[in-house]
Order: C-alpha cells, then sequence, then structure tokens
C-alpha cells in the first residue's frame, strides 16, 4: 500500500503519524491520572505503529506514474474489510446481549460485562463500524466511478479510513472501561469527538474536491446522498456533542444542553443519526450498486429528486416524535408527528424507485443472491419506514414507547434495510476492487442470503410479539382501577421472545462470518488482469491529467 | 453528456446523463406518489389546525380542540381516581379487622397488593417477599420492628435509616474497622453467637473462646439484641438465636457485619405511595407473613 504513495506523499504521512503520536503522548500524559490515558496511549501506540510501517517502506521504489492515471481501490479494500471486521464484531457483542437478556445473571460481576456497557459497543460497533465503514469505502468507490476521476489526493483517503476505525476503537474500548457521554449513539467523549471532528471535515473536502474533478456535468443521485449524509452527519455530531469537559485531563464531559433542551437536541440528533447515517448514506449505496447489478436504468430521475429533497427536508423536522407524552411541549410533539407522516411518501418513492428498476431484471433477481439482498433490502426500507410513521403518531405511540416494538422496528432497518443493501453492495463491489471475474462461492452468498433473511424475520416477529404484549400488559386495567399486571410480570412474559430474539440474531451473525470469508477467500482468487467493469478515469480538460500530474 | 434514447423494455426515454453505464429513465412521478403526497400533506395540515402546532415569537397555534397533554393527563387522572375512590375510601377508613372482614375488599386488597409489592418491594424483598443477602424475608414470624398491622405501616412510612424526619434509625456499629473488638474478640464473639443459634447451643469452638465471647457479647451487644440475644424490636435488631440470618450466619459473614458494622435502609414510601396505598401493602404483607406461618 505503502509502495503506491510517491516520496512526498510518504513524507506528508510520516509527518501526520507522527502529529498523530504527539497528539496521543500529550493526551496520555494529561490524563495520567483518568481513564483517558489509556486512549491517549491507544493514539500514541496507533500512531507509532503506522510510523514505523512507513519508515519501513521509505526506500521502496516510487509507484508507476501510470497508476496515477488509474482509480485508487486501495482505500477502499481496507475499508471493506476493516467493515466486516467490524461487522463480525459488533455482531457478537449484539447476540451476548441478546443473551444476558434471557440470563442476566451473566455478567461475572465485571463490571464491563454488564449489559450498559456491553451494548453501546453493539450499536457503535455495527453503526459506526460496520455501517460507516461500508459507507466510506463505498463512498470512496461510487465517487470515482461516477465521477470517471481519480481521489483528489492520495493521502486524505487514509487519513478517513484510519482515523475512523481509530474513532471506533475508542468509543468501544471506552465504553467497556466505563466512558461514556451518556447520550444515545453519541457516546464517545468530547476527545473523540473533537479527532472524529477532524476526520470528517477531511472526509467532506476529499469527497467534493474528488466530484470537482468530474467530467459528466450532472452529479449522479448516488453523490448527492452520500453527501447529504456526511455534511449532516457533520453538523448533527457538533451540535449534540458541545460539552465542557471537567479539565483537559479527565474524560467525563458535560452537555452544555440540559433538561428537556438537551433532550430535543439529542433526538433530533438521534433520529437524524437514523436519517443521515442509515437511510442516505445507504440509499446512495442502493443508487449505485442496485443498477449496476441489475443491469437496468434508473426507473425515475424526477422520483429519485424529489425523494431525495423530500427525506433531507422533512426528517430534519422528525427528531421529537421519539419524546411523546414527556415534559417536550405539545407543539413540538405534533410537529415531529406530522412531519414523521409527511416523511413517509418520500421513502416510499425511494423504495419504489429502487424495486421498479428492477422491472426486466426480475429473473436476475431470482437467480443472483446478491441482486436479491438488494431487492429485500429495498423492501425492508419501504416496511420499516412505514412502521416508523405509523409509531411516530402519539397514540401509537402511546403503545408502542419504552417496548421491544422499537427495537424490532430498529432492527427490521439495520438488518433488513442497512445490512442487506451493504452485504449486496459487498458482494458486487468485491470482485471488482480485487479484480477478480467473480466471487469465490456463489454458494454461500445464497447461504447468507437466507441466514440473513430468516434471522431477520426471526428477530422481527419476537420482537413484535414482544413489544405488542409489553405494551398491552402495562396499561392493562382491573375493573376497580387497578393495575393488572405489575411490571416484574411483564419482564416474565418476555423471555420466549427474548430467546428468539437471540437465535434470529445468531442466525444474522453467522451470515455475516459466511460473508467475511467469502470475502477473504475472493481476495484470493487469481487476479484478472483484463477485466474490468468500469469505464476508466477520463483525463480532464483545462488541467494536467492525473498521470500527467503524477509524472511531474 | 449522450442523447437520451429510448429503453426499449419500457418504452421509456433516459435522460441522456451517463456515469459509468449508468443511466435514468426519465419517467415523470407516477400520479400515486403524488396523490399520496398531496393526502399526507392535507393530513398535517388538519392536525396542526386541530391540535397544539406551530410557534411563534411568544407562544404558539393552540389549535381548534384546544387540547393539551398536560390537561389530558389530568383528566385521565381524574377519570381513573373515580373509578378507585370507593375502595381507596374504604380502606383509608376502615380498621385493619373491618378490612379482613370485608371479602371484596380484600379481593382488592391481594389483587392489588401483588401488584404493589412487586413493583416497589419486590426488587430487595424478592417477588416472593423471602428477602435475600442483605434483606430482610417477610414470610416468616420475625420482625425486626415488629409485625403487628400498625407497626409495619409506620415503618413503610418512615422507612429505615432513608434520611426522613422521622425515620427508624439502626446502626449495627463497626467493631472491627472502628477499633472497639480485636480480631480475637470479634471471633469469640461470632463463635458464641453461632452458639445462640444451633439447635444444641454447641460450635466447634472450645469452651474458652466461648465464655471469652459471652464476656464480650455481655459488655458490647446486650444494649441492642437483648441479654438472651432476641433482639430488640424498639431499636430494630434482629434476634440473633432464630435460624434466620439477613447478611448470613456463617462465622465469615458473621465476622464482616462484626468488622465493618451494618446499617441496611429501607426508603420511606409515605412521598411516592398514598394511604390507601401503603395500608393495601400492610395488609398484603401481613397476609403474606400469615399465610407462610399457617
Amino acid at each position: 500500500m505503502i509502495s503506491q504513495l510517491t516520496k512526498t506523499e510518504r513524507e506528508t504521512a510520516l509527518f501526520l503519524t507522527a502529529l498523530l503520536t504527539l497528539s496521543g503522548l500529550t493526551l496520555g500524559l494529561l490524563g495520567r491520572n483518568d481513564l483517558l490515558g489509556y486512549h491517549g496511549a491507544l493514539l500514541a501506540v496507533a500512531g507509532m505503529s503506522l510510523t514505523f510501517l512507513l519508515i519501513k517502506d521509505y526506500y521502496k521504489p516510487e509507484p508507476d506514474p501510470d497508476n496515477r492515471a488509474k482509480y485508487y481501490d486501495d482505500p477502499i479494500k481496507v475499508g471493506l474489510v476493516l467493515a466486516l471486521v467490524w461487522a463480525v464484531i459488533g455482531m457478537i457483542v449484539g447476540d451476548w446481549v441478546a443473551w444476558l437478556l434471557v440470563f442476566p445473571e451473566a455478567t461475572f460481576d465485571a463490571g464491563w460485562a454488564s449489559f450498559g456497557r456491553l451494548r453501546p459497543v453493539h450499536t457503535s460497533g455495527v453503526i459506526f463500524g460496520f455501517g460507516g465503514n461500508a459507507l466510506i469505502a463505498t463512498s470512496f468507490h461510487v465517487m470515482q466511478r461516477t465521477s470517471r476521476a481519480r481521489l483528489a489526493d492520495n493521502i486524505s483517503p487514509w487519513v478517513v479510513v484510519v482515523g475512523f476505525n481509530l474513532f471506533c476503537l475508542m468509543a468501544a474500548t471506552g465504553y467497556l472501561m466505563g466512558i461514556t457521554a451518556s447520550k444515545e449513539y453519541a457516546e464517545p467523549e468530547w476527545y473523540a469527538d473533537i479527532f472524529l471532528t477532524i476526520i470528517w471535515v477531511v472526509y467532506l473536502v476529499l469527497y467534493l474536491r474528488t466530484l470537482a474533478r468530474r467530467e459528466e456535468p450532472h452529479i449522479y443521485v448516488a453523490n448527492w446522498y452520500y453527501l447529504s449524509f456526511v455534511i449532516v452527519v457533520a453538523m448533527l455530531h457538533i451540535l449534540n456533542n458541545l460539552a465542557i469537559p471537567i479539565s483537559l485531563g479527565h474524560a467525563k464531559s458535560y452537555s452544555l444542553f440540559s433538561g428537556v433542551q438537551d433532550a430535543m437536541i439529542q433526538w433530533w440528533y438521534g433520529h437524524n443519526a437514523v436519517a443521515f447515517f442509515l437511510t442516505t448514506g445507504f440509499l446512495g449505496m442502493m443508487y449505485y450498486y442496485l443498477p449496476k447489478r441489475a443491469g437496468r436504468p434508473i426507473f425515475s430521475y424526477r422520483l429519485s429528486i424529489i425523494s431525495f429533497w423530500g427525506i433531507v427536508f422533512l426528517y430534519m423536522w422528525a427528531g421529537s416524535h421519539h419524546l411523546h407524552y414527556t415534559a417536550l411541549p405539545h407543539w413540538v410533539q405534533t410537529l415531529g408527528m406530522t412531519f414523521s407522516i409527511m416523511l413517509l411518501v418520500p421513502s416510499w418513492a425511494s423504495a419504489g424507485n429502487a424495486l421498479l428498476t428492477l422491472n426486466g431484471a426480475w429473473g436476475k433477481v431470482r437467480d443472483d443472491a446478491t441482486l436479491r439482498f438488494m431487492m429485500v433490502a429495498a423492501v425492508f426500507y419501504g416496511l420499516s419506514t412505514f412502521e416508523g410513521s405509523f409509531m411516530a403518531i402519539r397514540p401509537v405511540n402511546s403503545l408502542s414507547h419504552y417496548t421491544d416494538w422499537t427495537v424490532g422496528h430498529v432492527h427490521s432497518g439495520a438488518l433488513g434495510w442497512v445490512a442487506m443493501i451493504t452485504f449486496g453492495s459487498i458482494y458486487t463491489l468485491t470482485p471488482w476492487i480485487w479484480r477478480k471475474e467473480r466471487m469465490y462461492s456463489n454458494k454461500l452468498i445464497e447461504l447468507h442470503f437466507w441466514l440473513a433473511l430468516v434471522g431477520t424475520m426471526i428477530y422481527v416477529f419476537a420482537m413484535w410479539n414482544s413489544g405488542i404484549i409489553q405494551g398491552l400488559m402495562w396499561r392493562a386495567y382491573n375493573t376497580d382501577g387497578t393495575l393488572a399486571y405489575s411490571f416484574i410480570d411483564s419482564v416474565a412474559a418476555m423471555k420466549p421472545y427474548y430467546v428468539a430474539r437471540a437465535i434470529g440474531g445468531l442466525m444474522f451473525l453467522a451470515g455475516a462470518i459466511v460473508c467475511a470469508y467469502n470475502v477473504w477467500k475472493t481476495a484470493k482468487l487469481p487476479t484478472v488482469t483484463e477485466y474490468t467493469p468500469d469505464k476508466p478515469p477520463l483525463p480532464a480538460r483545462g488541467r494536467p491529467s492525473a498521470a500527467a500530474q503524477a509524472a511531474e | 453528456m449522450s442523447k437520451p434514447v429510448r429503453d426499449p423494455y419500457t418504452g421509456r426515454m433516459t435522460t441522456g446523463h451517463e456515469w459509468n453505464g449508468i443511466i435514468e429513465l426519465n419517467t415523470p412521478v407516477p400520479k400515486l406518489v403524488l396523490l399520496f403526497l398531496a393526502l399526507t400533506f392535507l393530513s398535517s395540515v388538519i392536525i396542526w389546525l386541530l391540535a397544539p402546532a406551530w410557534p411563534g415569537l411568544n407562544s404558539y397555534t393552540k389549535g381548534i380542540l384546544g387540547i393539551d397533554q398536560r390537561t389530558t393527563l389530568e383528566h385521565s387522572l381524574e377519570k381513573s381516581a373515580i373509578k378507585t375512590a370507593q375502595w381507596r375510601t374504604d380502606i383509608e377508613t376502615l380498621s385493619f379487622e373491618d378490612i379482613s372482614r370485608n371479602s371484596a375488599l380484600l379481593a382488592t386488597v391481594r389483587d392489588h397488593g401483588e401488584r404493589l409489592f412487586e413493583d416497589n418491594c419486590a426488587m430487595c424483598h424478592g417477588p416472593d417477599g423471602k428477602g435475600g443477602d442483605g434483606y430482610p424475608n417477610l414470610v416468616d414470624d420475625q420482625w425486626l420492628w415488629g409485625g403487628d398491622p400498625e407497626t409495619i405501616m409506620e415503618t413503610l412510612r418512615v422507612g429505615v435509616n432513608s434520611g426522613h424526619d422521622e425515620a427508624r434509625i439502626s446502626q449495627m456499629m463497626a467493631y472491627g474497622r472502628d477499633g472497639i473488638l480485636t480480631l480475637e474478640q470479634r471471633r469469640a464473639v461470632a463463635a458464641f453467637v453461632i452458639s445462640l443459634s444451633s439447635s444444641d447451643h454447641t460450635t466447634p469452638e472450645d469452651a474458652e473462646t466461648l465464655s471469652l465471647g459471652a464476656e464480650v457479647f455481655e459488655q458490647q451487644c446486650v444494649s441492642c439484641h437483648g441479654p438472651d440475644g432476641r433482639g430488640m424490636q424498639s431499636v430494630g435488631a434482629p434476634n440473633l438465636t432464630d435460624d434466620f440470618w439477613i447478611y448470613g450466619g456463617d462465622i465469615t459473614s458473621i465476622d464482616n457485619t462484626l468488622r465493618d458494622g451494618r446499617q441496611g435502609v429501607m426508603p420511606n414510601w409515605d412521598e411516592r405511595l398514598s394511604l390507601a396505598d401503603r395500608k393495601v401493602l400492610t395488609l398484603y404483607i401481613d397476609d403474606l407473613a400469615q399465610g407462610a406461618s399457617q
């Protein structure tokens, strides 16, 4: 990988890894009496390891300038592998906490093994580790191909991939040690947040610079979706994490907001994380890999545009539906509810656009498990957005809120939509970037598809049942006005569903492991020299081509 | 930019854009989508007209229905209060004996009492009331503060070491940590305490240890646990001669108790449960204990 960098780039990289080491040492020194010290040490060790790798290959010959005329796929490979590593870690922890709900005593009396610390390792592991890496890797691929241009430079993609994964590592290890900002899906503390902000700005600038190199005057819709993901996540991340650390030597910080304002900012963040991390980014993925795999034109350009603006505009208002029947003023709840209702149509339009794109390719859907992954993802996207809008209606929410129905809804989106579109994209992308004729085994893809689908169905049906039973038990009264059930009665009633959920999750995890194995074996297949599914990057008009630049 | 062409499968024109092989059809937005978009927007506008919705500078639109979640909640609380009013008044005004004789009221006590117990007490005393490590068993005839209904109800009201102004205060001193007793003395008195509750009043310890233990007991323990070790309900000191132990009855557990002391806490419920609810709980606990002793 380092042999693909020029001398100047290697020097820049060395400067950056030295900077990382120095920041790590500073943080470690400041936080030597606190858990913060461990994260300082983590960054310093990471910085030193990378420096060592760079020095080891520093005197290797410079890359062939002709290579600079090609797409830059190395960071994509690394991002994709890391996505799968995080998928397996995040899903193992997920299934672990699922079993922990069946056997709550299985914590070995250890703090790190408690539900409260393991659960964010699962959520961050799958959302940021798996989802985030998959988004970064595929966006690097899509931005180059749809722009017919190489990534704008060779260093910043590595900053994004390495930096983002260091953030994920700080998040996961921090939770186990007990470091948390106590904000759901925004648990990492101030220093990790600042670190991620820097990485994210590099990502945005890289994306915009690469798009600026495109030849096609129009920007393909997938890029619009990816860009909305990058920009809005930056905005959400910064605002929700505004906090004051108790000192520069402590991991702990306190939010700038308090009370109901804090809750509103948190769920504005939380819901838009679902919207712009777990929805628009993956719609970007869908809009590239689905038509490519199906070999069909997008059903309607117009539909994709109104869906995009509908989703981007309407989602922003919907967060308050997480706070129905709380101290949040009624009018804010009404707005959150109504915008959630209006959001349904653009969401369904996106799902419909995807499914109608498959017209003329349904034979392929039948035979090709990869395309079927993407088709099922679009169906689950439609189902879970309908469910989401439905649950945002206040009277419905009074039944569903605080129950497992919410958990079922989230997983119908996360397993059925996000993970399935990602797996479909990974199976499409892997042979392309590793220059292989095909995936190692189509049978294993087929096996993965059924494990994932059946696992998701078991999970979601179990949680629908348990959630609705919980909700009904909590609101059941006797004729004399007393409660029909105590809370612990409702907990005891959940047990069979929790067992089913953990089994469904285990199947989904098994599928992810099959996928990782398949990708690993594919990377080992003989490379095909003549094969390329892509049109090559175009030499840019009015400025020197990438090849010419590199030769300078 | 390439020219728009006709897609042979659908018969639609493409937009003429092309990105690495991806093309788009210029299909108009389906009428159904526009219809549903209009319907959802319309229903939102209707909801905005009916309910509190849009903020202004100093206030917000109140809506035609004039609803607000606060008044809705108050209304539903009032409605539920009417439903429970009859038995609540009866429970509050009648004596424990009268309630016990009224089978309809007793049914409510048993049913509602179980909910109250499971929602408020079970996390410490266990769903069956049998207690656990550090928490007293309620399903026996041994009581720290007394087991008649009036006393149970008072314990519920003020709690134990709860911080309530009238809280019951109970403290087992930290004889080891505070340097009042030596290790030898603690071991001896622990052995003596075990001998009190074992059926034949014997332990593996020798007579010398037991007499030292008895001596320490005489000096340090009788003021709370009584000369015969049967405890004292006025200070919440447990009976040491029975086979129930809150913190464990083996020599190590007793020594831990002697070393670091104990100061168990039970919250006061006067601010969280109504008089009627506390009375129901009292009767429920009384019922549990009697059921067990029969």
